[in-house]
């Protein structure tokens, strides 16, 4: 077993003319967090989707674990073992908080059509196993006083947090999150960024994670990449992408770059897929 | 172990039950409201079907009057055209007796269902990548394709259609044992699903089908199951028209019938199992005890979907069921006004 986890070799994504991505180079491995940062429209979001199969390249390879994911479809890169938080939160609003978590948990559990028409004692043990599952991971994300709410109802914190327990039911190995904090307040990001370290400790994870909160990028970022016109312009530990003038003129700006300042969250975020 | 037994005594209970409502309903009931009442039993069975589709899946299929004809006809043409055949080698197929007729029935039903669900398979496994507006264009193509190819088979008798089938159905007074041993063979399969781990997948699709993807849900895999489950049950209930109206034509299954399973589902509140049951019950029953406004009918329809459009988007029920709960909620409400 290779230490690789995730491979990303030359992959372009065009939309029409415009390259929102172009001949990208990635490689995580196994445990690492790794931050993506990079201005508004930078093509963070549009790696995510290429990675989890939503967009396929238009050139270029992704190995996860050694396998060619790029022609798989998002259900089977999930049953590989990458799961994904939304942007622009995608819950199933209708749906209770646990039966969200259920629906990813139920993936690793084994109990077919026929057999839940029927209500046979197998599918009732499923069931069964399914809600112990759901209720645990609702419990590490401290999510179990709202475990009968509808989605769609919860508070915008909690909303992200309900994204990240199902994310976590599907047992990845790699976990992939689009601007987890977005949208929450100060302490609320202290609490996210605990949480992710611990689960990433618990679960035995390698996490991705875009944000645009640069104390918490900076704060628990192993390594970073930054995405600039769909390119990345640098690569490396915190410290030295502070200090990385490319970065500082594209994004950081001059106040940020270099400065261990708390005036990083004053960046704008966009909403959208 | 115990829990086959009780399941097996509970079937057998329930059964037994169903026969001795089918006798005293036939002896006792006029001939006309048992009619009216078989006819409910069907259109639920059709309204319950489509709920999968568009309600609990939230695919919005309006084609589902063709899988009710492929079922009625490949289970008539059965009766009509194959069995004297298959009875003259096989004995036990002849018509003369009750155990004859239940097993030419039982043929006709597995063929129809076997039928209609292929058809399902094959319609929805290119379409249902398709979403809203595109997806029910294609499946009111699809009834329209349906319809207008029988019309031109002339071994079903074309626009003529199949007249004088044997009427299995009725034999034995099962008339009405037969067609809600499916009303309640399949409200108790989509329940279970609802309520299954399993079924929320199904929920999911509906709710956010990227996430749904992004969860690890085959969606495709799913609206196909969908489909196809709807259809076999589409198939079932023409069958169960076929062999108990014994007068099937194209035309009795046009593209109103299509729209008027659809309108019950969403009258019904997509998505509520009780609601598409009591929207099929009403908009069935409605037509024919208001007779004299037969001619409205269509008219009626509209005002009323109109209507209830407008003051409940969600339908009647909307997501809801009415079941035991409901009731104990009510009774609690209830008590706690008196007091
Ligand atoms: N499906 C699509 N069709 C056309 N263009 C797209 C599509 N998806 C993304 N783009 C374009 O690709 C570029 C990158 O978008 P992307 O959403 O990946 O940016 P981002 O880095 O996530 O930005 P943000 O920080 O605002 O989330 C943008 O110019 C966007 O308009
Ligand atoms: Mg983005």
């Amino acid at each position: 077993m290779t230490t690789r986890l995730l491979e990303v070799k030359h992959v372009t994504k065009r939309f029409g003319g415009l390259a929102a991505v172009s001949s990208i180079n990635m490689a995580i491995d196994r445990g690492e967090l790794v931050g993506l940062i990079g201005p508004n429209g930078a093509g963070k979001t549009t790696v995510f989707n290429l990675l989890t199969g939503v967009y396929v390249p238009t050139e270029g390879t992704i190995h996860f674990d050694g396998r060619l994911m790029n022609r798989c479809k998002p259900y089977q890169i999930v049953r590989a073992g990458m799961a994904r938080t939304f942007q622009n939160i995608r819950l199933f609003r209708q749906l209770t908080a646990r039966d969200n978590v259920k629906v990813a948990a139920q993936l690793r559990c084994r109990c077919g059509l026929i057999s839940s028409l029927c209500r046979t004692p197998r599918s009732l043990a499923n069931d069964r196993q399914v809600n112990q599952i759901a209720d645990e991971l609702l419990d590490v994300m401290n999510l179990q006083d709202v475990a009968d709410a509808r989605a769609g109802d919860l508070a915008y914190g909690l909303q992200r947090r309900l994204e990240i327990a199902r994310a976590l039911a599907t047992r990845p190995r790699l976990l992939l999150l689009d601007e987890p904090a977005a949208g929450m307040n100060p302490q609320e990001k202290v609490d996210l960024m605990a949480l992710i370290q611990k689960i990433r400790r618990d679960f035995d994870l390698t996490v991705l994670l875009i944000e645009h909160d640069m104390k918490l990028v900076m704060g628990i970022c192993e390594r970073i990449y930054v995405l600039d016109y769909g390119q990345i312009i640098a690569e490396g530990a915190p410290s030295r992408i502070r200090r990385d003038p490319r970065v500082i003129k594209a994004y950081l700006g001059e106040e940020y770059g270099d400065v261990e300042s708390d005036t990083g969250t004053g960046f704008s975020v966009r909403t959208e897929v | 172990m115990r829990f086959w037994v009780n399941r097996l005594l509970g079937v057998t209970g329930a059964l037994a039950l169903l026969y001795a409502i089918s006798v005293w309903a036939t002896e006792n009931l006029q001939e006309y409201y048992f009619k009216v009442i078989i006819l409910c039993g069907i259109y639920i069975i059709l309204a319950v079907s489509l709920n999968l589709v568009n309600g609990i899946t939230g695919q919005f299929s309006i084609g589902h009057g063709g899988f009710y004809a492929v079922g009625a006809y490949v289970g008539a043409a059965w009766t009509v055209l194959w069995q004297p055949e298959a009875a003259r080698a096989l004995p036990l197929l002849q018509l003369n007796t009750l155990h004859g007729h239940i097993v030419n029935l039982l043929i006709a039903l597995m063929l129809g269902a076997f039928a209609a669900g292929c058809t399902g398979f094959l319609v929805g496994l290119p379409s249902l990548r398709l979403r809203g507006d595109y997806l029910a264009i294609v499946t009111l193509g699809f009834g329209e394709v349906i319809r207008v190819v029988l019309l031109n088979i002339d071994a079903v008798g074309g626009a003529r259609g199949l007249i004088g089938i044997p009427s299995l159905v009725q034999s034995g007074n099962l008339g009405f044992f037969w067609v809600f041993l499916f009303v309640v063979l399949l409200i108790a399969i989509s329940r279970n699903l609802l309520q299954s781990s399993y079924g929320l997948a199904f929920l999911a699709v509906r709710e956010d089908e990227v996430a749904a993807d992004a969860t690890g849900v085959n969606t495709t895999r799913v609206k196909v199951t969908a489909f196809v489950l709807a259809a076999v049950f589409a198939g079932i209930a023409g069958v169960l028209y076929a062999h108990f109206f014994i007068n099937i034509s194209p035309d009795t299954f046009d593209m109103n019938t299509s729209i008027i399973i659809t309108t019950m589902v969403v009258l019904g509140g997509s998505g509520s199992i009780t609601g598409s049951v009591l929207a099929a019950t009403f908009l069935t029953a409605m037509p024919e005890l208001l007779r004299d406004f037969k001619e409205y009918r269509m008219v009626i329809f509209s005002t009323l979907l109109i209507l209830i459009m407008l003051t409940r988007p969600q339908g009647l029920f909307g997501h809801g069921e009415l079941g035991y709960a409901t009731f104990q909620r009510l009774i609690r409400s209830g008590r706690g006004k008196t007091l």
